[in-house]
Formats: C-alpha cells, sequence, structure tokens
C-alpha cells in the first residue's frame, strides 16, 4: 500500500509543480505592459483538450485498479488465519484470543501470523484502526464486519478508534503488542480463569434453556445444531441460506426472520436479553458442534441438491 | 454614483424585510451567511485553541465535541452552501444574462425566510445544550445515544433544505427564460452555467437529505426504528442515504466558485477562456456524476466488494472534469494581459488550493489508500483545501471583483491584496501539517490524541490565528468601504459581462433599456465600448454558430 501511496503521491507531485509552474511563468511573461491592453485572441485548442482529458484519465484508471487490487486483497482474509473476536463499546474496546483469555483495549498477536478480527459493536459505530499496519473497519452495531493483518515486526503499535462514537471517542484505543510466537504462547496460557469461548456457550446454551429446544438427537422442538455452521440450511419459503456467523446472530435476535423447514416460528427473541460478547461466545459453541454427527431428522440442514436457487 | 439606485430606491426597514429584489436579497442573504461564517469561525477557533496541547487544556470531551459538531454544521449547512448561490448567484444572474429579476421574486424571498426559520431553529440547538452528533448525524448515535440537542438542529436543517431548493429552482427557470436577446446559451458568462449545474444538484439532491433527516428526527422523537439496529433498523442505511446528498452537496459549495473563477481569471488576463465549451460541460459532467460516488465515503463501512469497486471507478471519473477545469484556467494565462489586481490574487490562490485539494482526494478516492488515511486527519484537511482554500477563496475573489458593483465603491486595493496574501499563508500553515498528522494517523474528531502529533497540531493552530486576521480584515474593510470607499465608476476594471454595463450600484429594474448581446463570452477584441486598445486588426472570434 505504501507503494501505491508513493506512486499517487509523485503523480500529484508532477502535475502541482507544473501548474504553479506554467501559471507562475505565465504571470510573469504576460505580465499586464500598458494599462489598456488586452491578451491575444486565442479560444481553444481541442486536441490539447483531448490530450489534457485522456492522460490523467489514464493514470486514473491505473491508480483506480492498483487500490482494487489492494483492498480486494484486503476484504479477503487468507484461510489460515488466527481469529480474535472484538468487541467494541462505547467507550472500550474487549478482545478476545481463540481460547477464551479476554482483554481491554489490549492486543496480543504472534508475528508472521496472518491475524482476523471478527467485530461487532453493543451500541453505536466504531471503527479498528492500526496506523502502522495500514489497517482499518468500522465496527457496526447489528453486523459482523471482519478485518485481517499479517505483522511483520516485533513491537508496540498504537491502535484507535477512528469512526466518532460520543464523549470519550478520543480516548477508545490502545496498543497492539505483536510478539515471538514463543512468547506468545507462554502469554496465551498465562492467565487462568477465562474459559474459552465454546465452553462459556455451551454454558449459555443451557443456562438460556436453548437446549430444551435444539436437541442434539433431532427430537427436540427446535433443529439439532449440529454440523450446522457452514452448511446450508433450507428454510420455509424453499431458500437456502449459508449458516455462518451472521446467520446465527440473526436468528438468536431476530428468530422469525428466517423460519427453518419443517418448524413452527416459536423460538422468542433474545434481544435485550444476551450481550454482543454472549452472542459471540454461542456462536462458537454452536461452531463447536460443526464435527457432531447431523441426526437423519431433525436438522435444518438441507440435503444436498435441495432448495431453489 | 447613479442618484437613484437599488439601495436608495426606498427606505426603511420594511422595504427591506419585504423587497423583492434579488440585488437586496442577495444582501440580506449576505449578511445572515456572514453572521453564521463568524459562529463557525469561532467554533473553530475553540478547536484550535484546544488542540494546542495533546491533554487539551480548555474544553470538557464534551463541549469539544459540541464545538467541532456546530462548526460544522454552521460552515455547511448555513454559511457555504447559500453563500455564492445565495449571495452572488442571486445578486448577478438576472444581470449577467440581462434579466430586469430572477423568474419568481417572490419565491426569492421566501427562500431567504425559509433560511431564516431553519437557522433558528438550528441556532436554538446550539444555546439549549448543543450538538454533539458530528455534521454527519451517524445512526444510531444521533438518534439512540446522543444527549444533545438533536431534534431542534435536524429540524433546522430540514427547513433550511427548502430554501436551497427554492433557489435553485429559480435559478433554473430564470436561466432558461429569461436570457436578453442574443444571450445565447454559448454566450453566457461560465458563472452561469456553474450555478446552472448546482441548481441541478439542489433541486435533485436536497428532497434527500430533507428525507434522510425527517427519518432520523423521527427515530429521535418517536422511537421509529429505521436506522436503529436493536430495532431492527439498518445504520449504514442512513449513511447512504445521507451521503446522496451529502457528497453532491461538495459540488453545491464548488462548482459556484468554480464559476466565480472562470470570471476572474478571463477578466484580470484579459483574455477569452481558453476552451469555454469545455469549462461549461465539465460543470455539467461534475454535476450529473457527483451523484454517483457517494459511497466512497463508506469504503470501510462493511459494503460489498463490488460496490466499492463501482463507487472508486466513477469516484476517479469525477476527478477528470474538475483537472479539465484546472488545465483550461491555467491555460487562459499564456498570452494574456496579466493584473495582479486583488480578485485575480484570490483566483491564483484558488488554483493552487484546489489543485492541492483536488489531488489529495485521489488518495481517498482510491481503494488501497483510503483504507489507511479514511477518517483521519488527512480527510479534515482535503475537505478544507477544496471548501476552504476552493470555495472560500472563489468566494472571497468574488466578493471583492463584484463589490464596486454591489456597493459602488471600490475597496482599498493594497490593503485588500495584503489580506489575500495573509489569507493564503495563514491557511497553508493552518491545513497542510493535517495532512501529515493524517498519514501518521491521527483520527479526526479528537479531542485528546498522543503527544507524537502536537508539533503539528502547534503549527495548525498558529496557522489558524492568522487565517482569523485574514477574515477579520477584508470583513473590516469592505464595510468601511461600502460607505466610505472611492467611487467606482459603471466597470472599473473593465469586465467584459452585462452585469458592467449598467450603473454601479445599478437601478432597482437592473437595466433601463434590454440589453442585445452581439459577443462572445469574455470577448475583448470585439469589444471597443471597453475603451481597451484594441489592435487595429482585430482577430474575428469564431462565432461557433449557436444563435
Amino acid at each position: 500500500m505504501d507503494a501505491l501511496f508513493l506512486f499517487i503521491l509523485l503523480t500529484c507531485l508532477f502535475f502541482a509543480v507544473l501548474v504553479t509552474l506554467l501559471a507562475i511563468f505565465a504571470a510573469f511573461k504576460y505580465k499586464r505592459k500598458k494599462p489598456g491592453e488586452i491578451g491575444a485572441a486565442i479560444h481553444g485548442n481541442t486536441a490539447l483538450e483531448i490530450g489534457w482529458t485522456a492522460i490523467p484519465l489514464i493514470l486514473a484508471i491505473g491508480m483506480f485498479a492498483w487500490g482494487a487490487v489492494i483492498y480486494v486483497n484486503y476484504r479477503t482474509a487468507p484461510k489460515d488465519t488466527l481469529n480474535i473476536y472484538v468487541i467494541g463499546k462505547q467507550w472500550m474496546w474487549k478482545l478476545q484470543q481463540p481460547n477464551g483469555r479476554k482483554e481491554i483495549n489490549e492486543l496480543h498477536v504472534p508475528v508472521n501470523r496472518n491475524i482476523k478480527l471478527i467485530m461487532g459493536s453493543e451500541d453505536v459505530i466504531h471503527d479498528f484502526y492500526v496506523p502502522a499496519f495500514r489497517v482499518k473497519m468500522d465496527v457496526v452495531p447489528g453486523r459482523y464486519n471482519t478485518m485481517w493483518f499479517r505483522p511483520t515486526k516485533i513491537g508496540k503499535y498504537h491502535f484507535f478508534c477512528s469512526q466518532y462514537c460520543g464523549t470519550n471517542h478520543a480516548v477508545m484505543g490502545g496498543w497492539v503488542t505483536v510478539m515471538d510466537p514463543a512468547e506468545y504462547a507462554t502469554w496465551l496460557s498465562g492467565e487462568v480463569g477465562d474459559v474459552d469461548p465454546a465452553s462459556a456457550g455451551e454454558k449459555l446454551f443451557s443456562q438460556l434453556a436453548c437446549n430444551t429446544c435444539h436437541i442434539a438427537n433431532g427430537t427436540g422442538r427446535a433443529p439439532s445444531l449440529n454440523g450446522l455452521y457452514g452448511a446450508k440450511v433450507l428454510l420455509a419459503d424453499g431458500s437456502l441460506v449459508t449458516a455462518d456467523d451472521a446467520y446465527i446472530r440473526e436468528s438468536i435476535l431476530l428468530p422469525k426472520a428466517k423460519i427453518v423447514a419443517g418448524y413452527q416460528p416459536v423460538m422468542p427473541t433474545f434481544q435485550g436479553l444476551v450481550s454482543e460478547e454472549q452472542i459471540l461466545n454461542l456462536t462458537a459453541y454452536i461452531k463447536s458442534l460443526q464435527s457432531q454427527p447431523v441426526p437423519a431428522k431433525g436438522s435444518g440442514i438441507a440435503p444436498a441438491g435441495m432448495g431453489k436457487k | 454614483m447613479p442618484k437613484k439606485h437599488y439601495l436608495n430606491a426606498t427606505y426603511g426597514i420594511r422595504s427591506w424585510l419585504l423587497t423583492t429584489d434579488h440585488k437586496r436579497i442577495a444582501l440580506l442573504y449576505l449578511i445572515s451567511v456572514t453572521f453564521f461564517f463568524f459562529i463557525g469561525g469561532f467554533f473553530a477557533m475553540m478547536i484550535r485553541l484546544h488542540l494546542l496541547t495533546p491533554n487539551g487544556y480548555l474544553l470538557s470531551a464534551d463541549t469539544y465535541n459540541r464545538m467541532f459538531t456546530m462548526h460544522g454544521v454552521a460552515m455547511i449547512f448555513f454559511f457555504l452552501i447559500p453563500s455564492i448561490p445565495a449571495v452572488m448567484g442571486n445578486f448577478l444572474i438576472p444581470l449577467m444574462i440581462g434579466a430586469k429579476d430572477l423568474a419568481f421574486p417572490k419565491i426569492n424571498l421566501l427562500s431567504w425566510y425559509v433560511y431564516v426559520v431553519g437557522a433558528a431553529f438550528t441556532l436554538y440547538s446550539m444555546v439549549t445544550g448543543g450538538l454533539d452528533t458530528g455534521w454527519t448525524f451517524y445512526t444510531p448515535l444521533s438518534t439512540v445515544y446522543s444527549n444533545s440537542a438533536v431534534a431542534p438542529a435536524v429540524i433546522g436543517i430540514f427547513i433550511t433544505g427548502f430554501s436551497s431548493i427554492l433557489t435553485g429552482l429559480n435559478f433554473l427557470v430564470t436561466i432558461h427564460t429569461m436570457r436578453a436577446p442574443g444571450m445565447t446559451w454559448f454566450r453566457m458568462p461560465l458563472f452561469v452555467w456553474a450555478h446552472y449545474a448546482t441548481s441541478v444538484v439542489m433541486i435533485l439532491g436536497t428532497p434527500v437529505v430533507a428525507i434522510t433527516l425527517a427519518l432520523a428526527g423521527m427515530e429521535r422523537l418517536f422511537g421509529l426504528g429505521f436506522f436503529n439496529p436493536a430495532m431492527g433498523g439498518d445504520p449504514i442505511l442512513f449513511q447512504h442515504l445521507f451521503w446522496f446528498y451529502s457528497h453532491p452537496a461538495v459540488y453545491i459549495m464548488i462548482l459556484p466558485a468554480m464559476g466565480v473563477i472562470s470570471e476572474l481569471i478571463p477578466t484580470f488576463a484579459r483574455k477569452q477562456l481558453f476552451g469555454y465549451h469545455f469549462v461549461a460541460a465539465a460543470s455539467l459532467a461534475i454535476a450529473v456524476i457527483g451523484f454517483l460516488v457517494w459511497t466512497h465515503h463508506m469504503f470501510l463501512t462493511g459494503q460489498s466488494t463490488y460496490a466499492a469497486l463501482a463507487f472508486s471507478f466513477l469516484t476517479f471519473l469525477v476527478a477528470i472534469p474538475s483537472a479539465v477545469k484546472t488545465f483550461n484556467w491555467t491555460a487562459t494565462l499564456f498570452g494574456g494581459s496579466i493584473s495582479f489586481d486583488t480578485p485575480m490574487l484570490y483566483a491564483f490562490g484558488f488554483l493552487g488550493l484546489f489543485l492541492i485539494g483536488g489531488l489529495t482526494g485521489l488518495f481517498l478516492g482510491c481503494l488501497g489508500t483510503d483504507i489507511h488515511v479514511h477518517d483521519t486527519y488527512f480527510v479534515v484537511a482535503h475537505f478544507h483545501y477544496i471548501m476552504v482554500g476552493g470555495a472560500i477563496m472563489g468566494y472571497l475573489g468574488g466578493l471583492h471583483f463584484w463589490w464596486p458593483k454591489i456597493t459602488g465603491r471600490m475597496y482599498p486595493e493594497w490593503l485588500a491584496r495584503g489580506a489575500a496574501v495573509v489569507l493564503f499563508v495563514g491557511f497553508n500553515l493552518t491545513f497542510f501539517p493535517q495532512f501529515l498528522i493524517g498519514y501518521l494517523g491521527m483520527p479526526r474528531r479528537y479531542h485528546v490524541y498522543p503527544p507524537e502529533f502536537q508539533v503539528y497540531n502547534v503549527m495548525s493552530t498558529m496557522g489558524a490565528s492568522i487565517l482569523a486576521i485574514g477574515y477579520l480584515l477584508p470583513m473590516t474593510y469592505l464595510a468601511w468601504s461600502a460607505f466610505y470607499g472611492k467611487v467606482a465608476g459603471d466597470n472599473p476594471w473593465p469586465a467584459t459581462g452585462l452585469e458592467w454595463k449598467t450603473p454601479s450600484p445599478p437601478p432597482t429594474e437592473n437595466f433601463e433599456v434590454t440589453p442585445v448581446v452581439t459577443w462572445e463570452a469574455y470577448d475583448f477584441h470585439n469589444r471597443p465600448d471597453l475603451g481597451l486598445d484594441v489592435p487595429s486588426h482585430p482577430a474575428v472570434a469564431p462565432t461557433h454558430g449557436h444563435d
């Protein structure tokens, strides 16, 4: 990205200097000599117009294409990422490592690993910004945004909230610590007491009595969640939907939005009853059921080749 | 000075508050927008003083947030958007096309009253709790979480929008139907073309922001969940609707300033504008493509990658007509006979600052680089180069240029040249360092910041102090010269436009006899009436065949 920045900067400098020098040159050369003097009768030149339309256009398309490649790459995370959950709330960041270790306004990551942040907000729109890594992404309530980066140098780097979010927007930041992988492993196991998100989710799953309907063997009033994550679900209207983070979140908060084929819309909403963090834990639990055996009956997962396009 | 003119035609406060003369309405607007300019300027000074130190010694976080929000609201909705169109456009469009007034003089007066009512609501919000949502009113912060007086501000801006729509409508009808004999489309001054394009944006864009703010107001007041995700709304939808207007609104601010520059450069280079048709077409192209770039404010909201690609491409496209204009202005200088009167100094200032403002927009329109500089001080610097360096430089240049026409008197030339230089220096010192801190990663709208950014903030605050002096000077000497300045005469520069063929100040009906136009815009060669040294074998200007 810095190379592209430099390229645009040099192009800009070239045009800025060119136009400025031309204007200054003309201002001196064609300075008025006599009070009644008038300028030459020149009205335009079509070849020049075409030239100074076409050349900037070509340069602009070049910049666009280069920028597009970087952006698409930035928006498409690689497969082998270390996933970290991030929750923004007025005015702090809560971050959670894959093993459940939680941090506030601090993020520890190993060097030379692809790191993916999966981010949600408890209240207003925030934005997670690490200037040194040239990455930022809005953290929007009601949806998950993700971003990824690969730190290549050990050290401490500022991160900021860069979407205005109210009173203490300016202090809603902290530090990313990039560590040697071995040190990171030690650090990760350092703090006891935290449970990993999937276990926390499992506990919640019974506390909230989800397990009274979502019975694993498919005999409940609601579909079994075994093997659900990442699979295609057949809905009552015949359409298919992929069970990803966003779908699970929606199904918890707005259960009537997408009804699984063959089931009644009896699930109550959990809006206001669960925090964003708890939703992430529940999602992590459902994700952990991915490899569990799917019952032949009582699952929402669409049989192969089913459903309208 | 003529014995009878629009300023002394009738007397008394009623004759001003109930006037339907476009020139008097322009002066009413001039006073109101100047009032808001100084309110907005006061907030700006508070911001800059507060940011002298990293920990911000002057204001609390909440007060600081109110300062930058109200700075933006006052400057954008109540100064920049009405400034050139409602003051200079109002005054000059009828004069420039040889008409007696705008097409709907009473609607013109109504538009000023609508503006005043909207302004009153917004001022009420400012004094009863203020506003801390950012001028962008992003939801759900503005509709659910803010503790400030959001509703009256939103109502105020909603109302003021109609003033803009009425003005745009008036301009379009006037330009279509009231041109003097011989004033063909391609003989119109480019100032009129620029206002034509601006009016299209005002009419098509403003209703959308009105609807958007109405929805946000209903969500705030009645708890309807349009944008609140907790009620199934979509906060990103607000941003789409908001920027659908607010990006084109940038062109409402800059297009009229471009129109001013297209008048100043030919006048003070005494030479026809290079590529007239291309500059006119560029105004229209900017107005049209400007409607199709709004999500470049939203590349990092999580919007679809494909949408981002399309909008980035269109953003690069909209840069081209601006580049074409800049090249044409520069080319006009070649072969000219250039003087350095104050308006021309502003034109040169505009050229340099708009160039920087426009070029730095490339970093933001480009997807790859926007990731880093989005929502940092880089953006703040970029749009101040366009809106202050571009729009306000154009506004002040135009105000000096037409001041003798508006008041019949000249401003003090050397003082004015000095003020123009002070403004240019102060502006660059204020805003150039902000590009650097933005690149280094300082986010915008921060009331405190890490100490490594302090040196740039101190430079910026120093510049702002110089800038403040630069604005107080013209305010003072222009007001003084309106009463005590040297009598200007009908056409002091001289310039080629129709507005200079009537006395200064003009009579209420503008022209005693309807003028007949037989010349191209900015054509000094076929204008012996200007009293300049036309060469003995005048070059025959091509007529372009558009009669």
